[in-house]
């Protein structure tokens, strides 16, 4: 066990590739215990599939990643399975059962994983869809909720196991001031009164500097800075600089990488 | 890419995805036994692949026993073996057209609906948050589907084979006066139980399987977004029903065939 530092996630010259694409380049982090740790950077720099690597989901190319002294990549299913049910996972979607109810899918993994007679689930289950304010939308189908109402169901069922840590997956992503203001204290509030270890992948800037300790930015593969979000706001590094800012243009090029333009506009090209 | 290197870029495909398929359909049976302690993930999926299927099936099944009626009579009735219809629809239905259009029209109506529905939980997460609740959407979701699938197969069969032998019967007896009595004493004593009627629960039994294997895995495997699930839902109703023509043949010929 790696008892020696605090840290609940560790990576080690993480590589991924996808295809030829490389995704990550050697990549070191360090999740604290108890913290709120935001992974960020612009669309497409893979933070999703960080979370499926720390979740055992995929496999990286090279490198090492522990959770709670656990190699991810080398448990077997059975033990990575395990080790899932200590974690939880926010999808960006929700990723609720579309046929259970909200109450049953809040129920569903303590079905599945225990052996509670109904009535402590059902005392359960509205215990946590009361921490994120929808006991009363219990019998509603996930079809018949608004976005922010499935991600808090999601949540609840995030925490419906007590998990150790959870994932967020864009949790502020297309969701309007008010929900989006819930969504950040309910994701800090948990945290506190949980004693969870949050890891939030976002590229929403103001908000995940507004509940996180500590901060990675990650581009092209590696991480340009890291920090907590003051030290992150006072960054030397243009890059950085960019992105806490949302500058359009910058170390990171407005344009996607092409050809001259004069000469392609000149030359006859005949479809592509 | 040139023609060649398409061409066995294609085969590799082609064949990574018969392996992907087998894989999985271990990896399927293996989630099977787990399901016997879970009846109710079970008889949820008999009843929507099974159950919903029936009026496409009888509706099917009718007509096609009608058409028999009708078809056969016109040829028999030139040999004055118009007596004989019962024996011939029975055993055309019960030999071949009862397993075979029956799991062509499982496969557009269930086998359709089952790749949709899966890959529609892919492209919405659903699979991967099981997997991530650390519960095994192989067992959870295909398995039971895939159980449904094939024992729904047989007896939808069964009664396809039923009810077109009755369409036969309104149509012989009914419209075209052949003898009720030899119409059916016929039937009972040249249709065998082993050499016929097991024989077509046999192939309904290799047409359950492959019908719902190709669609559980079809939507496993899709591309998730609507096009791929558009698409994975295309190529279950094209594979299924030519594996199904196709083993149609093998079968027939291993059981009739006196080579």
């Amino acid at each position: 066990m790696m008892d020696k530092n605090n840290n609940l996630v560790e990576a080690r010259g993480l590589t991924f590739h996808f295809g030829s694409r490389v995704i990550f380049d050697g990549i070191d982090l360090d999740l604290q215990r108890g913290k709120v740790t935001a992974i960020m950077g612009p669309s497409g720099t893979g933070k999703t599939t960080l979370l499926r690597l720390i979740g055992g989901q995929i496999r990286p190319s090279a490198g090492t990643i522990h959770v709670d002294g656990h190699e991810v990549p080398r448990l077997s299913r059975r033990e990575l399975f395990e080790l899932r049910k200590r974690m939880g996972m926010l999808f960006q979607s929700g990723a609720l059962l579309t046929d259970l109810s909200v109450f049953d899918n809040v129920a569903f993994p303590l079905r599945e994983h225990t052996a509670l007679p109904e009535t402590m689930v059902r005392d359960l289950v509205l215990m946590k869809l009361e921490a994120v304010g929808l006991r009363g939308a219990q019998r509603l189908m996930p079809s018949e909720l608004s976005g922010g109402m499935a991600r808090r169901v999601a949540l609840a069922r995030a925490i419906a196991l007590d998990p150790m840590m959870i994932m967020y997956d864009e949790p502020f992503t297309g969701q309007d001031p008010i929900s989006m203001g819930v969504l950040v204290k309910l994701i800090r509030d948990l945290n506190e009164v949980l004693g969870l270890t949050s890891i939030i992948v976002s590229h929403d800037v103001a908000e995940a500097s507004q509940i996180a300790d500590y901060i990675y930015v990650l581009s092209q593969g590696v991480v340009v800075g890291q920090g907590t979000p003051d030290e992150l706001h006072q960054s030397e590094s243009e890059w950085v600089r960019q992105f806490m800012q949302g500058m359009p243009d910058g170390p990171v090029p407005f344009h996607y990488p092409a050809g001259d333009y004069a000469e392609e506009l000149l030359s006859r090209g005949g479809g592509r | 890419m040139n023609t060649f290197q398409q061409l066995g870029h294609g085969a590799l495909t082609a064949f990574q995805r018969l392996g992907r398929a087998h894989l999985f359909l271990f990896a399927v049976l293996a989630g099977v036994p787990s399901l016997l302690l879970r009846l109710r993930l079970l008889i949820q999926q008999l009843f929507s692949v099974g159950v919903l299927s029936l009026v496409i099936i009888v509706v099917a099944g009718l007509f096609v026993g009608m058409v028999l009626g009708l078809q056969g009579y016109n040829t028999l009735v030139d040999f004055g073996a118009e007596e004989s219809l019962g024996v011939m629809v029975a055993l055309s239905l019960v030999r071949e057209l009862g397993p075979v259009v029956a799991a062509l029209l499982f496969a557009g109506r269930a086998g359709s609906a089952l790749t949709a529905e899966i890959g529609l939980m892919k492209a919405t997460e659903q699979l991967s948050g099981m997997e991530m609740m650390a519960v095994d959407p192989l067992k959870r979701v295909i398995a039971p589907r895939f159980v449904a699938g094939v024992l729904s197969m047989p007896l939808l069969a069964a009664i396809f084979s039923a009810v077109g032998v009755m369409g036969g019967y309104f149509v012989g007896v009914g419209l075209l006066g052949v003898d009720e009595g030899a119409f059916w004493s016929q039937m009972q004593s040249r249709v065998d139980f082993n050499e016929d009627i097991m024989n077509g629960v046999i192939k309904s039994i290799v047409f359950g399987v492959v019908v719902t294997w190709v669609a559980v895995f079809e939507g496993y495997d899709a591309v998730p977004t609507s096009e791929g699930v558009s698409r994975a839902t295309t190529r279950t109703v094209v594979y299924a029903s030519l594996a199904v023509l196709g083993l149609d043949f093998v079968l027939t010929a291993l059981m009739f065939g006196e080579v």
